[in-house]
């Protein structure tokens, strides 16, 4: 049994995993109690455990423990919390922009990301940068209106 | 109320993050015991939906669950309409057979209609009963008196006494009346209004619970490994091959294989890793060719479910007469998160956390696989990755109790991606053959409609999990043929004939996939319509107007049509066929269930006739579900109907060899993204005069027919099989 240095959300935990390519996923949702990251589908493909590791998206369920080590992870509890959520969640709740939510975390970060970088995104921007983040229940339309929301919102452009 | 049972929901999702104290069993709350289940709800104690708390705070039982429709906030406002009491004030606890009535799982959009109204009656009932109570208090007849701002007082002015006063905290102790009075619609000023929901805040924060979140002391991780191939038989386990794999135990039931582990990814790489040889298993179809199999294989008797005039005579002397087949493919429910349940078997008795649509018959089936009576099981609902159906969240539940049983601890247990793409009970397959005749002035004389397809399901056919271990659950098979609703033709014709044939076989186990049956009869109805409407030279709309009479259609057919700016000229367009990037307009229209929901659908697409590919630009849907309770929460739902199905259209068909489905991912089934996702605009007409609909299903419906039609517009190619892939759309031209 190994032990690492996890710095999540700005706090250093330090955690034991037997197997060093265990992913960061189930590190963070068992050892941390951190729910916000969801398995999906464990391939990388779908984009409902998005974190950010080092300010950019990345997948935790194929991010090993060993490779995320040594770099700031950001959960979605950690960009916000219900009293003071961050411009992405205020704008996912203005827009009611989920239906289960079960992907809502990937498009949360996802935007998260993308905004740090691109903080007046077009519409096509958006969906060009989420294309990797699957929505089930078909609520494609109000995801990008609560993006381009939080866009506006951070610019000061209500 | 709480007094009265050991766990209330409440505690159950406080404790749902690390910490809880115990998890001993409880058995039930009161008021749903006493072998009531199953019975109307008309006839149920009031005290078993509503509980009116001292600090004026309401809480509505229900055994319909939420699954991220919205639901819960529509009864919060439903019962606060009635009683006068914010909406804010209320909570809803949902689907928990220890605490909640039983007055129906979730399904077939019934939320609205059927649950909605059993809470409308609760509350009318305790409203009744709250203006009786003020009456004596205030010393003035109950007709004098009004309820607002949770307060019963004088409709003519002056103070009231509060209803936290009045009934804080105790019970009614009377049975729903169905006859109680129901406030005027005209009057409300709760119903009909956008309510956010309550849940949206902690799906971006992570702080709501879902089946997956949910946790226990003692709790193990198990995860289930399925045969090689349908039918498999386990012959042979080899637990060295896991060795190196620590803290796991293998579960061996008969062909029942598992694996259960104190840390998750253990229980994962075990799964994965551990050696098993299985009999070789042989489905009845592959999808290669699978709609000709289909026609071949054998069946059941043709059922006819109308037969209007004389069909045959009408056909034989009509001037033109035209035919054609449809067929709509296998999908699968697909849930963003793979199916998970927690269970924990115990003597006293049996726990269960699920995501089920219907945590009274999940009960019941639970009961049956361990063989003990119903009240030793509690099934309480908790919110999972949507469902749109039956997916794989009744087997994921067999499987959990099955290892729990196994090792006398309580287990988590999730399905990986491909145990959720490989073995959830997928949609069925539908063939479906259609034919018309017109007169010499091209009306429509004679209609035939035929689908054909795997026997209809029930959701409790045989769950996997007590299958592979021998047991035989509680689990009626699977019904009869597939439906015929949404299979009439929606516009007036003198001559039809309606019918539906089972196959005897399936390759794949089968269960209810969001408006089951309905997308693929209105894809073959609706467009062999505009087939009509072409052999008429007719613009597609006004050859649907002639034959409608109903102004509820009309509307929707009428607005629909003016949202996308309807230019009317037969199709396809003058420069379809051309080459190029081709575009088109199209449009579908249907009353779903023949009965409920008018919806019509207009699309506008741009077909690349170089790659095939289908570019949906803009779509346009008019919706009229009678009364609107929450419009916000509607436009969810029918924005969300309308992007599932178009993925369904688009791209998604189950995929299976002789022996298993090979579709088990996202990169083999894919589903709609974000770069694809069109304008879309919804057009709600509210009927405050009219029932309500529900609406989680119906505007699913009309949308492969509009795209199908729109494609034909654009390109003169009429696309009769669903997906409407690339490949498919390339060939056809190169067969033009």
């Amino acid at each position: 049994m190994a032990t690492y240095q996890l710095r999540v959300n700005g706090r250093t935990s330090t955690v034991d995993s037997w197997d060093p390519d265990q992913p960061l996923l189930y590190v963070l949702r068992n050892e941390l109690g951190l729910h916000g990251a969801k398995f999906g589908c464990g391939l990388g493909q779908c984009g409902a455990c998005t974190v950010l590791i080092d300010g950019k998206a990345a997948r935790a369920c194929i991010t090993s423990v060993k490779q995320a080590t040594g770099h700031a992870i950001t959960t979605l509890e950690g960009i916000g919390s219900p009293q003071a959520p961050s411009a992405v969640q205020a704008a996912f709740v203005a827009e009611q922009a989920a239906q289960c939510g079960y992907c809502t975390n990937g498009m949360v970060m996802a935007a998260t990301a993308l905004l740090r970088s691109n903080p007046q995104p077009t519409l096509e921007q958006v969906k060009s940068s989420l294309a990797g983040n699957l929505c089930r229940c078909g609520t494609h339309t109000r995801i990008l209106n609560a993006v381009m929301r939080a866009s506006r919102v951070q610019g000061g452009r209500k | 109320m709480k007094d009265s049972t050991a766990f209330s929901r409440r505690e159950v999702l406080k404790s749902a993050g690390v910490l809880i104290v115990s998890f001993a069993f409880s058995p039930a709350h009161a008021p749903a015991q006493n072998g009531r289940g199953g019975t109307p709800a008309a006839a149920a104690d009031l005290d078993s939906f509503l509980a009116i708390h001292p600090d004026g705070k309401v809480t509505i039982f229900t055994s319909h669950v939420d699954v991220g429709t919205g639901i819960m906030t529509a009864y919060r406002q439903i019962a606060a309409e009635e009683l006068g009491i914010p909406a804010e004030r209320f909570n809803v606890i949902e689907g928990d057979t220890g605490t909640t009535p039983d007055h129906g799982g979730t399904g077939g959009s019934s939320g609205v209609p059927r649950g909605g109204a059993d809470i409308r009656r609760a509350a009318a009932t305790a409203r009744r009963a709250l203006l009786e109570m003020g009456a004596k208090q205030l010393g003035r007849p109950a007709s004098e008196l009004t309820i607002g701002d949770a307060e019963v007082r004088p409709a003519s002015g002056g103070s009231g006494v509060g209803i936290a006063a009045l009934i804080g905290g105790k019970r009614f102790a009377i049975k729903v009346d169905p006859n109680a009075p129901v406030k005027n619609p005209a009057a409300y000023t709760v119903v009909g209004k956008p309510v956010r929901r309550t849940d949206i805040s902690g799906k971006t924060n992570g702080r709501h619970v879902y089946v997956q979140d949910f946790n226990l002391p003692g709790m193990m991780h198990g995860r289930v490994i399925r045969p090689a191939a349908v039918g498999a038989r386990l012959l042979a386990v080899d637990e060295a091959s896991i060795r190196g794999i620590p803290g796991v135990r293998v579960v061996r039931i008969e062909n029942f294989l598992g694996v259960v582990a104190k840390d998750e990814w253990a229980a994962i790489r075990a799964a994965r890793e551990l050696k098993a040889t299985w009999s070789e298993g042989q489905t009845s179809f592959t999808t290669a060719g699978l709609d000709a199999a289909m026609a071949a294989a054998p069946r059941e008797p043709e059922q006819i479910q109308v037969n209007r005039g004389d069909t045959a005579a009408a056909m034989s002397s009509a001037a033109k007469r035209l035919s054609a087949t449809y067929y709509w493919p296998f999908h699968g429910h697909t849930s963003l998160g793979p199916s998970c349940a927690v269970a924990d078997v115990q003597e006293s008795g049996t726990t269960v956390l699920s995501s089920t649509q219907n945590a009274f018959g999940l009960r019941n089936v639970i009961a049956g696989i361990l063989n003990i009576p119903r009240e030793k099981v509690r099934v309480t609902y908790l919110d999972g990755s949507g469902s749109y159906g039956s997916n794989g969240a009744y087997d994921a539940a067999a499987d959990a109790v099955l290892l729990s049983r196994a090792i006398g601890q309580p287990v988590r247990l999730q399905w990986m991606r491909q145990d959720e793409h490989a073995w959830d009970p997928k949609g069925p397959a539908q063939l479906l053959e259609v034919s018309a005749g017109l007169d010499k002035d091209n009306n429509l004389v004679a209609w035939e409609s035929k689908v054909s397809g795997p026997a209809g399901p029930q959701w409790t056919e045989a769950l996997l999990g007590p299958t592979a271990a021998g047991i035989v659950a509680e689990s009626p098979r699977g019904g009869g043929p597939p439906t015929t609703q949404n299979l009439e033709l929606p516009y007036a014709v003198p001559n039809m004939r309606v019918s539906a044939c089972a196959l005897k076989a399936t390759p794949i186990r089968l269960s209810n996939l969001r408006a089951p049956g309905k997308i693929g009869n209105v894809f073959a109805v609706e467009s062999f319509v505009d087939e009509l409407a072409v052999a008429a030279g007719m613009d597609p709309v006004a050859f649907r107007r002639r034959g409608m009479t109903d102004p509820r259609a009309l509307a929707v057919l009428d607005r629909a049509a003016a949202m996308i700016d309807w230019q009317a000229r037969p199709s396809p367009a003058p420069q379809a066929r051309a080459g190029g990037i081709l575009t088109g307009r199209g449009i579908a229209y249907m009353r779903y269930k023949q009965a409920e929901n008018y919806v019509a659908i207009a699309m506008e697409v741009a077909v690349d006739s170089d790659t095939g590919n289908i570019t949906v630009r803009r779509i346009k849907c008019a919706h009229d579900c009678g009364l609107i309770v929450n419009p916000d929460g509607l436009l969810n739902q029918v924005e969300g109907n309308i992007l599932h199905t178009l993925s369904r259209t688009l791209h998604e068909e189950i995929a299976f060899d002789r022996a298993r489905v090979t579709s088990v991912d996202w990169a083999a089934y894919p589903i709609l993204r974000f770069p694809e996702v069109p304008a879309l605009e919804v057009a709600l007409i509210d009927r405050p005069d009219q029932p309500s609909y529900g609406a989680g299903e119906a505007a699913c419906a009309p949308v492969a027919a509009a795209l199908g039609n729109a494609v034909f517009d654009a390109t003169g190619i009429r696309l009769r099989n669903v997906p409407f892939t690339k490949d498919r759309v390339r060939s056809a031209f190169a067969r033009l």
